[in-house]
């Protein structure tokens, strides 16, 4: 016991977050998941030309999987699915990601400095959220990229924008409770400047629901992209998008389900890895979980 | 650093004719009303008073941290040292907050912060207030405060919860005083604690005390406490300093305020037969309305038609000082 204390106290704080982390099978089991989706993903294009992704083999449309050398079959048009869900990662991958990052750094500055100053700052900073809040995020994002025109980067902002509202409101909620404990109080006693205390005592304690939301929207958002995509919003038809990918097939479906299954299981997946992360993170910034 | 030379009978702190007001959105509460008191250097002063007197508010209010927007010095001087603190700037309240005055709270189960260890909470006071010092040093310095108040240096890293109440507060004092304060102000140090515990923790900012020759204003309203730990008493009652003097002065029970009278009659006493205690009836004036005349009158035993209409000077002898009509002239004694 006496020895594990020791090897324990060598660690910091930061440490020992990844250290609790590691010991979660099912957050390990996301990580790995989501880490070998996007080795895939990135490593993909060495093997797979780009060129696939549109090239059309006719007399081989509607490939079953394995079929023909179409690892996942291919389309209506002869185009080989693995490659259009290869390339199409990209975007559901990294443009969600890109998504949470912009909604997350904005939300906490509003949110944070809205909970934290109170007051005039408050008020000013959450009518501008409520006015966010009152329109449904996906019927904004459609609102915005209809003004500002098709596009990777245009659909980024447009769903980012709608999410800032919910990652401000977590966070004001999250600092409004901590902004009163007693131990923030002590801070200011023994002469910690605001910005310390934000960083250093309010921050680490209201990380857990943050993240957890994060990481719930994160899911939330791969299918925004994907229903947005669907809707021919977003990402036009031939640049591949999961979303997309399962919207160009719609009409042959019943004929030829692998071809709405295969990215369809895509997407379960990853928005279940980013899930599964998202609750080990959460246990793993709580000291009181065992070590 | 020439404070340090100055002769040591002057005063350490100097409260005068403080005046304290909350806003809150339909009235303002006058919580401090011309409050005035000294400390010594290395004095221990009780500051005892029911809940709502304005003890913590005076805490606060020497420290600058009073809710924003809410709480308002509107009168009177805090000198500290020479230096009037309510005419300093933001960046000088920060030196001296944890390192010449500290503060400990009332609750050290949510004194601490949940998520760092606490070597790394007393580290960081060191980290403010002494970032010359070599990280070798510092450790070297949270150790030696850590043994001084019970605590083995090995239970550094460990997370407040995985400590007792006890041991909390023994953690929340060790911060307080490891950069040495000139002045220690403890809200209630003891409350929280059993009454086992609340000897332990007495005796060991005693201890404390006298090895750093900090001031201490100890805030309480348990009469025990003072006797056992304080040089000097000062009663609060309404936001005002009903009564001062030093312990022998007040406990000798000759001449009091009827408030502190009230006070020690609700002591349970073990050597009398009297089959219930003597509470003082009513409750404190509504904060939220101005007193003329005395803040005590509503409830004293000896009320007259004067302690209504004027409030009473204070009357001082051999330093015991009585906010009382009964002690002026004309009065009963």
């Amino acid at each position: 016991m006496a020895k594990r204390k020791k090897s324990l106290s060598e660690y910091s704080t930061g440490q020992l977050v990844l250290y609790r982390f590691s010991k979660n099978k099912l957050a390990m089991f996301g990580v790995v998941l989501l880490a070998a989706m996007a080795l895939v993903i990135l490593l993909g294009p060495l093997v797979v030309p780009e060129e696939s992704v549109s090239m059309m083999h006719i007399p081989e449309r509607f490939s079953a999987p394995g079929e023909n050398g179409f690892l996942f079959g291919s389309d209506e048009f002869g185009r080989d699915l693995f490659a259009r869900i290869l390339y199409g990662g990209r975007i559901s991958l990294f443009c969600s990601l890109a998504v949470i990052a912009i909604a997350f750094v904005v939300g906490a500055i509003i949110g944070g400095a809205a909970g934290f100053f109170g007051g005039k700052v408050d008020s000013v900073l959450m009518r501008f959220i409520d006015i966010l809040m009152a329109v449904p995020s996906a019927l904004l994002a459609m609102a915005i990229i209809t003004a500002l025109g098709n596009g990777v980067w245009k659909l980024v902002v447009a769903l980012a924008i709608g999410q800032i509202a919910r990652f401000a409101r977590t966070v004001r909620a999250s600092v409004l409770t901590l902004r009163n404990m007693e131990y923030v109080e002590a801070a200011k006693c023994y002469g910690s400047s605001s910005m310390r205390i934000i960083l250093k005592h309010i921050l680490p304690n209201g990380i857990g629901p943050i993240i957890v939301s994060a990481t719930l929207t994160l899911g939330q958002t791969i299918l925004s992209i994907s229903s947005m995509g669907y809707l021919g919003l977003g990402v036009a038809s031939p640049t591949p998008e999961w979303g997309t990918i399962i919207s160009e097939n719609k009409v042959n479906l019943q004929d030829f389900p692998h071809l709405g299954l295969i990215p369809g299981i895509c997407i379960c997946l990853t928005v279940m890895a980013v899930n599964f992360i998202g609750d080990g993170l959460r246990d793993a910034f709580d000291p009181r979980t065992k070590n | 650093m020439a404070d340090n030379t100055k002769n040591t009978s002057e005063n350490l702190l100097e409260v005068s004719d403080l005046h304290v007001q909350y806003r809150t959105d339909d009235a303002i509460v006058h919580a401090i009303n011309g409050l005035s008191l000294r400390v010594k250097q290395g004095e221990k002063l009780g500051l005892v008073g029911e809940t709502g007197a304005g003890k913590t508010t005076l805490a606060l209010s020497i420290l600058r941290l009073l809710p924003a927007r809410v709480g308002e010095i509107t009168q009177g001087s805090i000198v500290y040292n020479g230096d009037n603190l309510l005419d300093q700037p933001e960046s000088f309240m920060l030196g001296l907050r944890g390192k010449r005055i500290s503060m400990i709270f009332q609750d050290p189960m949510t004194s601490l912060n949940p998520t760092i260890t606490v070597g790394k909470q007393i580290l960081e006071v060191l980290d403010l207030h002494f970032p010359e010092l070599s990280k070798a040093d510092k450790s070297e310095k949270v150790d030696e405060i850590l043994k001084m108040v019970g605590i083995p240096p090995s239970r550094k890293e460990d997370f407040p919860h995985q400590f007792s109440g006890g041991m909390k507060q023994r953690i929340v004092i060790a911060m307080a005083l490891i950069a040495e304060p000139e002045l220690l102000l403890a809200d209630e140090p003891t409350t929280a604690l059993d009454v086992t515990i609340q000897a332990q923790i007495l005796d060991l900012m005693r201890e404390l005390k006298d090895k750093f020759n900090s001031a201490v204003i100890l805030i309480t309203h348990d009469l025990g406490v003072v006797a056992e730990f304080c040089d000097t008493v000062a009663v609060v009652y309404s936001g005002r300093v009903v009564e001062y003097g030093t312990v022998e002065q007040i406990y000798a029970r000759r001449e009091n305020h009827p408030y502190t009278s009230g006070l020690f009659n609700c002591i349970p006493d073990l050597t009398s037969n009297a089959p219930r205690l003597v509470p003082i009836p009513g409750r404190m004036a509504d904060p939220r309305i101005p007193i003329e005349g005395c803040c005590f009158a509503d409830r004293c035993p000896h009320c007259t038609e004067r302690c209504r209409k004027a409030a009473p000077p204070v009357v001082e002898r051999d330093g015991h000082g009585i906010m009382c009509h009964l002690f002026t002239e004309g009065g009963e004694r």
